[in-house]
């Protein structure tokens, strides 16, 4: 039909036409639009308390904690299951975060702006991997480091950004993905090259070495730092997509744990949702799929911008690390994703797959006529409140979000 | 129409098999040193034929 085809189209100069830029880094509270105190925005669709996974919930419960609402996590449990906290979905404030995804008032938040179109989205800092609050710990361990990113890394980044004048995103990735990363399992590059930088300008802002020297390592040892990055940019990349009349094109997927919703453009802020699937992958010493927490988290909108398992072919390690094969699989996976996106990213290439470029603009007609599925790099967490990271995998998108996206659209442009 | 003399042809002389579709069959075919090209296909909207039509109305 013309008016999808138009409509398609300026959904996908709009997403190329972005420019990207991590300009700051500012408490929750003084950016994050309808934020409160005793408000947590968590990952994925909107769900309520009682169908929340058992991670969601011990990371409420430790982010509660951590905010002084609750005095200890019993008390937390409480006032969560009473009605005393309110929810909402990060994606309803400009905001993403990993996994659990928790965004409370106090905690630093990177901000991306979207240079093309002036709009900003948010994404808490990366923690690292293992017992983190992302992947639902919340111990004294969880919560001290998330105080020190709060009180000195945070504040740190931000001075450093506001002085340098911010880091353009779209050249950081093009380069990453020449290094092998695909931006969701693998960071390994971007967070290298996100460190060399910023350190001379945290190195220029800072009034305390012993600080700086905290922080440089602790950005150094951490592979996915550049994970929250990735995701803040890919929603100020897509946000500016929504409200397109009549265009199947994908602007945000994500998942809560308990479901897996989508957006399109041509249907605007409505969710699109079925129960959340399984990751399949490899698992840390002494843990199994039986310790498995069923998918979770705002990252797959790396997959939305054409990247994570979109840019498989990238990463021919991350094939490895999440269990999806031989490295020669790799580009197969990308391949795949092709049929289901409208174009390819000129400015994103594959060098090993001769310079093709990340497969970009999910198309819901494609999906569901082709039943080929979005592929997702993910991690994995462990089904009980308060353990962590316990693998990381591939996970199917359900075709059923798709297929309820179609009949919406469809209806919205008239046809039966 | 094919002759009996086709079929006799085919079936006497080396198979190399294009599948489409179920997997299971090429597997079968390679597991017996067939030569077997599997091409993935299903089909359109999950062979629901109302989404399907919808599909076609949407242009794809």
């Amino acid at each position: 039909m013309d008016i999808i085809e138009k409509a398609n189209e300026e959904a996908i100069r709009r997403m190329l036409g972005a420019e990207p830029v991590l300009i700051n880094v500012v408490p929750a509270r003084e950016i994050v639009p309808n934020l409160q105190d005793k408000m947590i925005l968590h990952a994925g669709p909107p769900i309520e308390w009682d169908r929340m996974c058992g991670p969601m919930q011990g990371a409420i419960a430790g982010i509660t904690v951590f905010e002084g609402w609750a005095n200890d996590l019993n008390q937390a449990f409480t006032m969560a299951a009473s009605g005393d906290i309110a929810f909402d979905a990060n994606h309803h404030h400009d905001a993403v975060g990993p996994m659990t995804g928790m965004t409370t008032v106090s905690q630093p938040m990177l901000v991306v702006e979207n240079k093309t179109t002036g709009n900003r989205a948010y994404c808490a800092i990366n923690e690292g991997l293992g017992k983190v609050m992302r992947f639902g710990g919340n111990d004294a361990e969880v919560l001290n480091r998330l105080a020190w990113i709060r009180d000195v890394l945070g504040p740190a980044m931000g001075k450093a950004l506001r002085d340098m004048g911010g880091i353009e995103l779209k050249p950081l990735i093009a380069r990453g993905l020449s290094m092998g990363d695909e931006m969701h399992q693998r960071n390994v590059a971007c967070s290298g090259l996100v460190l060399r930088a910023i350190a001379a300008a945290m190195a220029k802002t800072s009034d305390d070495g012993t600080e700086l020297s905290e922080a440089l390592a602790f950005i150094s040892a951490n592979d996915q730092f550049h994970l929250n990055i990735a995701m803040a940019m890919g929603k100020a990349i897509m946000d500016p997509v929504r409200d397109i009349d009549g265009s199947s094109i994908v602007t945000a997927m994500s998942r809560n744990g308990t479901d897996f919703g989508i957006r399109v453009s041509g249907t605007g802020d409505e969710w699109f949702t079925a129960p959340v699937e399984m990751p399949e992958g490899l698992y840390f010493a002494g843990y199994t799929e039986a310790d498995a927490n069923p998918d979770m988290g705002d990252s797959t909108i790396v997959e939305t911008i054409g990247l994570g398992g979109f840019a498989m072919g990238a990463s021919p390690a991350v094939a490895g690390f999440v269990g999806a094969g031989a490295a020669s699989e790799a580009a197969n996976y990308t391949h795949r994703m092709s049929e289901i996106c409208a174009t390819e990213n000129p400015e994103w290439t594959i060098p090993s797959m001769d310079y093709l470029g990340v497969p970009t603009g999910i198309d819901v007609r494609l999906v569901v006529d082709s039943g080929i599925a979005p592929t997702i790099n993910t991690g994995i967490a462990h089904r009980e409140p308060g353990i962590g990271q316990v693998g990381a995998g591939v996970v199917r998108a359900p075709m059923a979000c798709f297929e309820q996206a179609v009949r919406r659209l469809a209806e919205k442009l008239g046809i039966s | 129409m094919e002759s009996d003399k086709d079929n006799a042809s085919l079936l006497g002389g080396k198979l190399s098999v294009i599948n489409v579709g179920l997997d299971k069959f090429a597997t079968e075919l390679a597991d017996h040193d067939v030569p077997v090209v599997h091409l993935d296909w299903k089909p359109p909207a999950g062979g629901d034929p109302k989404l399907a039509a919808l599909l076609s109305k949407m242009g794809t």
